[in-house]
């Protein structure tokens, strides 16, 4: 054999057909006698349906079939479930009001879907569709979050008095209060973590299919996890029986979050495909993606520190308010709390902590997890307020965090979740000398002799990954396990196809987790294929997201890996007329301790698979074995990042002149993989800090309802990462691995507006930092 | 988008005469924003009649005094050409500057003045030059051309054929992107035509407009300084998500300034 495989920088199997357009994404599925829907959506965004009127659209060329809210309530559609319970600060259960796949009797938001048609070509249901005559009674909007609960406002739900979903907490409020009494010094912010629109480059699309012949549908569906889209549809919604459903999410182009969520078009399509006996498609465009897709953050947050004279931490409260949006999406519950609330201790010993979380309805698209999914939300929380803290008690922003970093591991933090192990002080170590922090000040000099502003600012993350131990999520509120599924598919003559219900839409799981079996299994990679994205082809599967595949996918397959190996060593035992606890796996062969007997892992294949010569009697023929895994804890990335930026005063234009990012991933898999994740995620945390921000004018209208007014970065508004880990392995799974898909969009807008801040000598400056934005604090600083 | 005829004449008078045809037809002049707008179902023509095939209508020349640019010669073209780049460089330097590679390859100089969008770049070179714009139809003078939001004196059936552009002493353009769409929110074309000095601003205003007072400062002294202090006032400028019109009037000085300098280089 070769060099190992972990750790080793392998080109992405995947790529060659991505790169040569060979993917096969939903879009791409034509079936025979294939049918196209077009969705009317709402242009108000809070009004009533007084009539919808089908007649004309249904005589148009092409349709073949127009569906409003009457006949979803006639066919008696549920409406989209929440998957997780808030138990607010009262001990009642957050208000779930009715979420309906198409609308009934009133509409929300801008883009809630109103009717369907379904035509013979796109283009058809799209004429169509325009020919659906709404009346509405339009009605007054909220879609800011603050303005939410005044006296007065618009009321969404009956079952939602003052747009309250609930008020959660977590944390000891009297210790906090009393830590704060006897502060030498309180930092206090008073900020909005602006509202995202994911973009995925492949929007939202779906097909579905009825098969007369055995009454069963097929969905090809965009997705992230498609055993939960199949799971949550069929139970829930269809009320079906879930072996009449296949779920298929083929190829996806990307998804950050906003792929993992049961939408009403996935309903919508497959119910249709029974009533018209075709199959039905449908594909967002951009302009639907905008208003339709589940956006991501959305809080204002009041966050405060305590801290005694020399800069210790003793106490934090935090009090947020998160606009979930019109409807509560798949998991809009549990990210404003359970992934946002519990990670408010960052890498600090900080003793007492209460977070107050108010979850409000407004007219605007619903919120849900998007990249990092609440914990860059409590990573911007505590590492603004920490950067803060350090300039007004005149200490070195490295120092300050040092001073409080946790040295002591397992650690329990007084926000409920137990860290297994971290070694803060050596990324924040490696991060200040790939950034020469010593070189600053000579920069900041020569900047300055340009008449330009420079500034630096850090943010040291830690996320909680691997989501999630099922009892845990449970006891907090979770309606699914998190668990993983895995299954290990050795072929006679000895090649491997591994089934996972982990789905990759973009992380390159083809790759890595090839990697880890054949580096177990001691087998060339090319050897090994995944195949994932299908509820007839793998076990189960909670999916991706949360930065979860490696740790608790990959795990499953480790175990099923461990499975085979042991049915292995029985067969070879065999063959070798050796006991079995002599023989011995390594390199892809299994060896008699000691001796020069030995099989290589292609003959035991054949062996189980041609057993002629075989133990018949203590053991099956075959070798196949599958695993669930579920975590016992999850895992804790952490990292420091170093931004530095120069500031035109002139116009406000930041360039971003060096980052440095230092995280510990645990064991890394593949290097070049984890260090694209990671820029990935620098770049959308850097979108979401100096140019991303949804807008809704106060009739509840976008205003940046495309590519023209949201900015995604582009690569020349980005600086050449430099990018660096450090590995201290997870403790709890095999692996080692902690995982880094959400990383750098946790950490970057903490690092990207301390420095910012820093540079213009402001203590806040709103998200998106945007020319106007930084000129504006600087003609304010003038004026002050 | 909506079903539509689609029309390639070969020559400008048969694509006059197929455009009168039908009261609601457009001419295609690369698409760049037509076609946005088409597919956005904002625009629905019964009828396009593409110039892309009409090969008189492209091409460079220059004779020393003036750069005469076709209709349908596309930004790409004009960003590359080596008689544009002696002659008026700042103006390869502001087609170069225009939307994407994309946009540059397909996008016209006709098509752009015609659409008069008001963050669009030629129409400050255009303005900042003095430019003759020269139709099927007649001339006009780049000062009476631009009318206001999306609005040219161009009259119906009127076809923009070709651009003359004094060759300046020197001249420069800056421009302030909008970070999303990346079209400008201030532009500034600076032009010392030797007899005077042209100031016009693109992106600021519901067309692009002259500014008298730094002509007149420019004239007195061709210098950054000159400008530098001047304060534009912000009345009847844009304002929108990404620029109030306070924010535009102090960057057009700025521009303004970063122009002269780029002129003087």
């Amino acid at each position: 054999m070769g060099a190992p495989l972990i750790g080793a920088r392998i080109p992405r199997k995947e790529d060659y057909r991505f790169l040569t357009g060979a993917g096969q994404y939903t879009d791409d599925v034509t079936l025979p006698r294939q049918t196209y829907a077009a969705f009317v959506r709402s242009p108000h965004a809070h009004a009533k349906i007084k009539s919808v009127n089908t007649a004309k659209a249904k005589g148009a060329p092409g349709v073949l079939g127009v569906y409003t809210g009457e006949e979803i309530a006639a066919a008696k559609l549920g409406g989209l479930p929440c998957g997780w319970l808030i138990t607010d600060v009262n001990g009642q259960p957050m208000k779930e009001p009715p979420y309906p796949v198409i609308a009934q009797g009133k509409v929300r938001h801008v883009g809630e879907r109103v009717a369907v048609v379904v035509a013979e070509t796109q283009e058809q249901a799209r004429d169509a569709a325009e020919l659906v005559q709404v009346d509405y009674e339009v009605l007054q909007a909220v879609a800011d979050g603050r303005l939410a609960r005044a006296k007065g406002a618009p009321q969404l739900h009956d079952i939602a008095p003052d747009n309250t979903c609930y008020v959660w907490a977590l944390g000891d409020k009297a210790a906090v209060d009393a830590a704060f009494a006897k502060a030498a010094h309180v930092t206090k912010l008073d900020f909005v973590n602006n509202r995202l629109i994911p973009n995925a480059i492949e929007p939202r699309a779906a097909n579905g299919s009825y098969s007369r012949a055995d009454d069963s549908y097929t969905l090809y569906v965009s997705s992230q996890n498609p055993h939960v889209e199949r799971l949550l549809m069929t139970a829930f919604v269809m009320g079906l029986p879930e072996h009449k459903v296949r779920v298929v999410a083929p190829d996806v182009g990307g998804g950050f979050g906003s792929k993992i969520y049961l939408y009403g078009e996935d309903v919508v399509v497959t119910w249709a495909s029974k009533q018209l006996g075709r199959p039905v498609k449908w594909t967002a465009d951009r302009s639907e993606s905008y208003v339709s897709d589940a956006h991501g953050r959305d809080h204002h947050t009041i966050a405060e520190l305590a801290m005694d004279k020399d800069g210790k931490f003793l106490a934090m409260r935090v009090k947020t308010t998160a606009n979930v949006g019109a409807y509560l999406s798949t998991f809009a519950s549990c990210i404003p709390t359970i992934l946002y609330a519990t990670l408010l201790a960052g890498q600090y010993t900080t003793p007492v902590i209460h977070a107050e979380v108010t979850a409000v309805f407004t007219n605007t698209a619903p919120v849900d997890a998007y990249r990092g999914a609440g914990r860059p939300e409590a990573t911007y929380v505590v590492e603004r307020l920490v950067e803060t803290a350090a300039r007004e008690m005149k200490m070195d922003p490295a120092e300050i965090r040092r001073k409080n970093f946790i040295r002591s591991f397992p650690y329990q933090t007084p926000v409920a979740l137990l860290y297994d192990t971290g070694n803060y002080d050596a990324t924040m170590d490696a991060a200040q000398k790939l950034a020469d922090v010593a070189g600053y000040a000579a920069r900041k000099k020569a900047s300055e002799a340009k008449g330009k502003l420079r500034g630096l600012g850090y943010a040291a993350y830690i996320e909680a990954c691997g989501i999630a131990p099922s009892a845990v999520a449970g006891s907090l509120g979770a309606r699914a396990g998190l668990y993983e599924a895995g299954e290990v598919r050795v072929h006679p003559t000895g090649t491997v196809t591994v089934f996972t219900g982990s789905h990759s839409h973009g992380q390159g799981h083809e790759t890595t987790f090839a990697q880890v079996v054949a580096d177990r299994l001691g087998l060339p990679v090319e050897n090994v294929d995944i195949v994932h994205g299908d509820t007839s082809k793998i076990l189960f599967g909670m999916g991706t997201y949360g930065s979860r595949s490696i740790a608790v996918g990959g795990t499953a397959i480790v175990k099923a890996l461990d499975k085979i190996i042991a049915k292995g060593k029985k067969i070879a035992a065999h063959l070798l007329e050796a006991s079995e606890s002599d023989i011995e796996y390594a390199n892809g062969e299994f060896k008699v301790a000691g001796t020069d007997k030995k099989k290589m892992f292609g003959e035991v294949a054949f062996a189980a698979y041609v057993p002629h010569n075989y133990p018949h009697d203590k053991l099956e023929p075959g070798l196949n074995e599958n695993a669930f895994y579920d975590p016992s804890n999850f895992t804790f990335p952490a990292g420091t990042y170093v931004c530095e930026v120069e500031v035109d005063p002139e116009t406000g234009v930041v360039k971003i002149e060096r980052w440095s990012a230092v995280d510990d991933f645990g064991k890394i898999i593949n290097p070049m993989i984890v260090e694209g994740q990671v820029h990935g995620g620098l770049a959308q945390g850097i979108g979401q800090a100096m140019t991303e921000g949804a807008k809704y004018d106060s009739h509840g209208q976008l205003v940046t309802g495309s590519f023209m007014d949201y900015c995604i970065p582009r690569a020349d508004d980005l600086p050449s990462f430099q990018v660096d880990t450090r590995e201290t392995p997870c403790t709890h799974n095999p692996l080692g691995v902690k995982g880094c898909g959400e990383a750098g969009a946790i950490g970057a807008p903490a690092a990207l507006i301390n420095a910012i801040t820093d540079a213009l000598g402001v203590k806040d400056i709103p998200m998106p930092a945007t020319p106007q934005t930084v000129w504006r604090a600087l003609q304010q600083k003038k004026a002050a | 988008m909506h079903a539509f005829n689609y029309h390639r004449p070969s020559n400008v008078n048969d694509a006059a005469a197929l455009a009168a045809k039908s009261a609601d037809s457009k001419l295609l002049a690369g698409g760049q924003s037509l076609v946005q707008a088409m597919k956005l179902r904002l625009a629905a023509p019964t009828d396009i009649v593409d110039l892309g095939m009409v090969k008189d209508l492209a091409g460079i020349k220059s004779d020393g005094k003036t750069v005469t640019i076709g209709a349908m010669t596309r930004h790409a073209e004009v960003t590359g050409s080596a008689e544009v780049k002696k002659a008026i460089p700042a103006l390869a330097v502001l087609a170069g500057m225009i939307g994407d590679r994309q946009v540059r390859n397909m996008g016209t100089l006709g098509g752009s003045l015609a659409n008069s969008d008001p963050a669009a770049d030629y129409p400050a070179a255009v303005l900042g030059l003095g430019a003759t714009i020269t139709t099927t139809k007649g001339t006009h003078a780049a000062d009476k051309f631009f009318k206001g939001l999306y609005e040219t004196a161009l009259r119906p059936g009127e076809i923009i054929t070709s651009v003359s552009f004094p060759i300046p002493k020197r001249a420069g353009y800056m421009k302030f992107k909008n970070q999303a769409s990346r079209f400008a929110i201030v532009g500034v074309f600076v032009a010392d035509m030797g007899n005077g000095v042209r100031v016009a601003v693109t992106g600021a205003g519901p067309c692009v407009l002259r500014l008298a007072e730094m002509e007149k400062a420019l004239g007195a002294k061709f210098a950054p300084e000159s400008v530098a202090g001047l304060k534009v006032k912000s009345d009847g400028l844009n304002s929108d998500l990404h620029a109030s019109a306070e924010y535009r009037a102090h960057l057009i000085t700025v521009m303004a300034k970063r122009a002269v300098e780029a002129a003087m280089k």
